[in-house]
Parts: structure tokens; C-alpha cells; sequence
């Protein structure tokens, strides 16, 4: 255990001095929490959103809104759009983080020396995931919780928070978000151990978020909506995908292999 | 420190080391030498438990290749082709993240000595990148022994150094070899074994030889001694060839060429040979033949 850390700890201290993986860590939670709340504040007061109500909304997305006035159900439609937003980072900042930091070492030739040493395949290994997975969840919960304090601020409280807030979501976050995060990483070595160029890998493991942008699109065009079931459904899918990958991706993260295959 | 027996290592259909045999003793400086492709870089990996071997046994430190490998890899230091560092890291940080690995008990204290030891000690906080390739060497040596192997295996180690920084590398690898470390050394630079190493192994895949380099060299080559003289006459060349020690002779410019059993022990009464027949000899010396040429001569 203390070997993974000394490493993700190395990792740490070596990729954030990539200023282009530092820019996807800081940018991309900072965009993701920055959007719906502007939106948000430019969606006008109380009064100006008076006259809505659930009818206004899709069929589908009319269901969620039981219980909640016209204009908070309103808020939540638009909100609801952006939320599958913070599912996107624990896919897309490990991938990018994974990329940099085996294929940096394949091309700065930096793994025999580690390999040298008496720590394990599999600290190795999860010392690096923990080093992309980690980052992603911290910056996904900390944007996630920016956000939740700028929906509490700009309706005072409101239905919205609680529906921003609820258990479908919170478990979407806390738990899918991880989920999904080991995914990418479970990905992104396995292109790692293929490619030699860091931003090659980066551009192919990044395709791990397509699945998620289809359902983004999806929300947004009114064909579907995100429920309980679906978010339950996805954190089963994906710990299901989770441990194929991790088993692939550990078969091919084996001592040599990586010196004598990865070119 | 290192035994081989019948190692052999193959990649698909490629044989890369076939039936290697050797034994490296304690203490010593063990010279491997070969050309482009001959297996070293594998063996080496072999031998530091990096890969595994298709056939054969070796050990290293005590420890069995393939069933003991991180024994061994807490036992030898390996310093590889490339240096392998973190540029973005600074040397004291690459050296104490090795360290750690190691499980070196006093980190700090180790990557100082180390540091101090290669005179990096005023560059540690700089990253490894605003490096030359000298001290990017001298930092990969100070990796490679921050856990105080008992093996050490260098793989070039003064490759693309200039002149003095190959020099200084070598003055570090002979006190190594003072502290009684086994020093397992590749190199192309043929002088440099010659001058460092206590036996040298000649592969191309296979083993083609395995001796001291003086051995070596009576091995493939008759000891031949050069006479100056301020001039030849057929009659010089006429009373050395009589001598039932001389092996060959032969006259080129000013010089007799001889070849001698033992030039210890005939250099005298060839010379009295040579007084004898009138030659005027402006001095004598033993032609030596470089390790390149042994190697050469073995390699083809």
C-alpha cells in the first residue's frame, strides 16, 4: 500500500508540471461548474419564470417534476442538462492524466528503472491509477459541491437544491463518478501500451466518453431522462465493464511485455 | 555473485541468448563485450530479473532467477541503456522516489551521500532536464545505488560521455569495485573494459570466450617483441630466426618483429644474438595486442 502511494505521489509531482494536463484538471471542472450556473442566473427571477409549469416540459421529464412548482420544475429541466456534465470529468481527466503518464514513461524510457526495483506489477500499476483516478473524482466532487452551493445561493434554498442534492444524483456522483473513472484509466493503459505518443493516446482513450455524450445528447433532445433506474442501471454496467477492463489491462501491464513490446 | 547455467533467452522465433554458462565472482568487475544484437542488453535484464528466461538457471546475489526476483532486485542495481530519468523531477526527488521503492530505511540521508558522492550535491533541486548528459549519467549511476547493492550491472555506462566525464565515471566504477562490489559492466568501449575489467566474456548470442584479458590475448595471440635498430641487414633477421625459441620474425622498416614463447625469459639471449651479428638496437619493446583486435578476431 505505501508503495502505491509513493508513486501516485510521483505522478502527481510529475504530471502537474505538464501545464496541458494541469489545464484539463483545473479547466474542465471549472467550465463544467461555471456553465449551468450561469445559466441558471440568466434564466431570470421567480417572477420571470412564473408562468411555467410542468406541462411546458417534455412528457418524459413531466414525471420528475411531481411535486415541484412550474418554476422550479423549469430550473430543474435546464439543469438536469448539465448535470450528466460531472459524469464527464471522471472520464475525461484520467484518460488525459493515464495518457501522459505511462506513455511519458515508455518515451522517456523511465519504467525499466522502476521495474528494477522490488515493487510489484500491481502497485505499480494501481499506484498510477490511483495517481489519474483520484484527481478526477477530488475535482468531480469539489466542482459537484461548488455547483450545489451556487444552486442553494441563486434560489435560496429551493426545491432545486433538493432535487440538484437527491439520492439519484449524490449516488451518481459519489459512487457512478468512480465507477466511470476506473473505466478511463482501465482504457487509457490499455491504449497507453499500444501507442507512443502521449497526445495519440490521450485523442483514442478520450473516445471513453462518447457512450456519455450520446446520453447528454439524448437528454438534451427530449429522448430521454435521467431517473433512478437508469443511474442504477449504469453503476452495474459499469462495474461490470470495470473488472473486464482491469483484467485486460493488467494482463497487458506485465514486466515484459512493457520492455519488450511497448515500442 | 552471478551464475549462469545454460541460460537462454528467446523472443518468438528470434534467438536472442542461447545456452549462456558463466560465473561471475565476488568483488569482481566483469567485463561483457559483443556487438549490436548479441543478447546483452537481455542477459542483463535476465540477470536482474527484468525478463524471465525461456530455458536455463542462473543466480544472482544467492538468489534463483524467475522464482526469487524481488530478492534479487533489492540485491542489484541496474543502470540501463538510457538513463531513464524524470525530466520534470528534480535529481533529489528522482533519487529519493527510487529510494522509496527500495524501501532505503533513511531516504534522505542516502540520496545526500549519493548526491554529494557524484557532485550533484549543489544541482539537486534542479529538474533533470537542465542536465548535461554527464551528470544525467552520474545521476543514473547515484539510482543504481542508493540501496547499496551487492550487484551492480551498467549497461554503457560512459556512452556518449566526453573525454574527462568518461573518465570520472570509470574512477567511480574502480572504487566501486575497492568496496567490494561485484560490477557486472557492457560496454563497446574495448579500452575501457580492458583497463577496468578482472575477466571479460566475448558473446555473439552464444558464448565465444571467457578469461582475463592477459589470458585472452596469450589465448589468440603469440607475444611478439619489437627490436629497433638504427639498421637492418639480412644477417640480423638470418641469427634471430635460429633461435629455437623464436616463433616467427619478420622486418618492417627499422624494426624486427618477433614472435617469443616467453620474452622474460628470451628477450636476453636474443639480444646477445643480435649484438652478436653487429646490430646496433636503439631499444626494445613487447607489441601489444588492444582488446579490440582479440575481440574483433573472436567476434568474426
Amino acid at each position: 500500500m505505501r508503495k502505491i502511494w509513493v508513486i501516485a505521489r510521483k505522478e502527481w509531482a510529475e504530471v502537474f508540471k505538464n501545464r496541458f494536463v494541469l489545464f484539463t484538471v483545473v479547466f474542465m471542472p471549472l467550465m463544467m461548474t461555471a456553465l449551468p450556473l450561469i445559466i441558471l442566473y440568466t434564466m431570470g427571477t421567480p417572477e420571470e419564470m412564473a408562468g411555467f409549469s410542468a406541462a411546458d416540459m417534455p412528457a418524459s421529464f413531466a414525471d420528475l417534476c411531481e411535486g415541484m412548482s412550474g418554476e422550479t420544475c423549469g430550473q430543474y429541466f435546464i439543469v438536469s442538462q448539465f448535470m450528466l456534465l460531472f459524469m464527464l470529468m471522471p472520464l475525461a481527466i484520467p484518460a488525459t492524466f493515464a495518457s501522459y503518464s505511462i506513455v511519458g514513461e515508455k518515451t522517456t524510457r523511465t519504467l525499466e528503472p522502476v521495474l528494477a526495483t522490488p515493487v510489484t506489477t500491481l502497485e505499480l500499476l494501481a499506484g498510477k491509477a490511483v495517481a489519474a483516478a483520484l484527481p478526477a473524482i477530488g475535482a468531480t466532487w469539489l466542482s459537484f459541491s461548488i455547483f450545489s452551493l451556487g444552486v442553494a445561493i441563486l434560489t435560496e434554498g429551493s426545491e432545486l437544491l433538493r432535487q440538484v442534492t437527491s439520492p439519484l444524483w449524490l449516488f451518481a456522483i459519489v459512487v457512478v463518478g468512480p465507477l466511470l473513472a476506473v473505466a478511463a484509466v482501465s482504457i487509457a493503459i490499455m491504449v497507453s501500451s499500444r501507442a507512443n505518443d502521449p497526445r495519440v493516446a490521450e485523442q483514442i482513450s478520450m473516445l471513453v466518453i462518447l457512450p456519455l455524450l450520446a446520453l447528454f445528447f439524448a437528454q438534451i433532445s427530449g429522448l430521454i431522462f435521467i431517473n433512478e433506474a437508469m443511474i442504477l442501471w449504469m453503476a452495474i454496467g459499469v462495474t461490470v465493464l470495470d473488472i473486464g477492463l482491469l483484467a485486460f489491462a493488467t494482463q497487458l501491464f506485465q514486466r515484459e511485455a512493457i520492455l519488450t513490446r511497448w515500442k | 555473485m552471478i551464475v549462469a547455467k545454460g541460460l537462454t533467452k528467446r523472443f518468438g522465433d528470434v534467438l536472442a541468448v542461447d545456452g549462456l554458462d558463466m560465473e561471475v565472482k565476488s568483488g569482481e568487475i566483469f567485463g561483457f563485450l559483443g556487438p549490436n544484437g548479441a543478447g546483452k542488453t537481455t542477459t542483463i535484464r535476465m540477470l536482474s530479473a527484468l525478463i524471465s528466461p525461456t530455458s536455463g538457471k542462473a543466480k544472482v546475489a544467492g538468489y534463483e532467477v524467475g522464482r526469487e526476483d524481488n530478492e534479487i532486485r533489492r540485491n542489484a542495481g541496474i543502470l540501463t541503456e538510457s538513463p531513464g530519468l524524470y525530466d520534470r523531477l528534480s535529481a533529489e526527488r528522482n533519487l529519493s522516489f527510487f529510494a522509496e521503492l527500495h524501501d532505503v530505511e533513511d531516504v534522505a540521508g542516502q540520496v545526500e551521500r549519493y548526491l554529494r558522492l557524484l557532485g550533484l550535491w549543489d544541482r539537486r533541486a534542479d529538474v533533470a532536464a537542465t542536465f548535461s548528459k554527464g551528470m544525467r549519467q552520474k545521476l543514473a549511476i547515484a539510482r543504481a545505488m542508493l540501496h547499496e547493492p551487492k550487484v551492480l550491472f551498467l549497461d554503457e555506462p560512459t556512452a556518449g560521455l566526453d573525454p574527462e566525464m568518461a573518465r570520472l565515471v570509470r574512477e567511480f566504477i574502480g572504487e566501486l569495485k575497492d568496496k567490494g562490489r561485484t560490477i557486472f559492466l557492457c560496454t563497446h568501449n574495448l579500452d575501457e573494459a580492458d583497463r577496468l575489467c578482472d575477466r571479460i566474456a566475448v558473446v555473439n548470442t552464444r558464448l565465444l570466450a571467457l578469461d582475463t584479458p592477459e589470458a585472452l590475448r596469450a589465448k589468440l595471440y603469440d607475444r611478439v617483441v619489437v627490436v629497433h635498430l638504427s639498421a637492418v641487414a639480412p644477417a640480423y633477421e638470418k641469427a634471430v630466426s635460429k633461435q629455437p625459441f623464436v616463433r616467427s620474425v619478420e622486418t618492417k622498416d627499422n624494426k624486427l618483429v618477433v614472435g617469443l614463447d616467453n620474452p622474460e625469459k628470451n628477450n636476453p639471449e636474443l639480444i646477445r644474438a643480435l649484438v652478436d651479428a653487429g646490430a646496433d638496437i636503439q631499444f626494445v619493446g613487447e607489441l601489444r595486442r588492444s582488446l579490440e583486435e582479440i575481440y574483433l578476431r573472436l567476434v568474426k
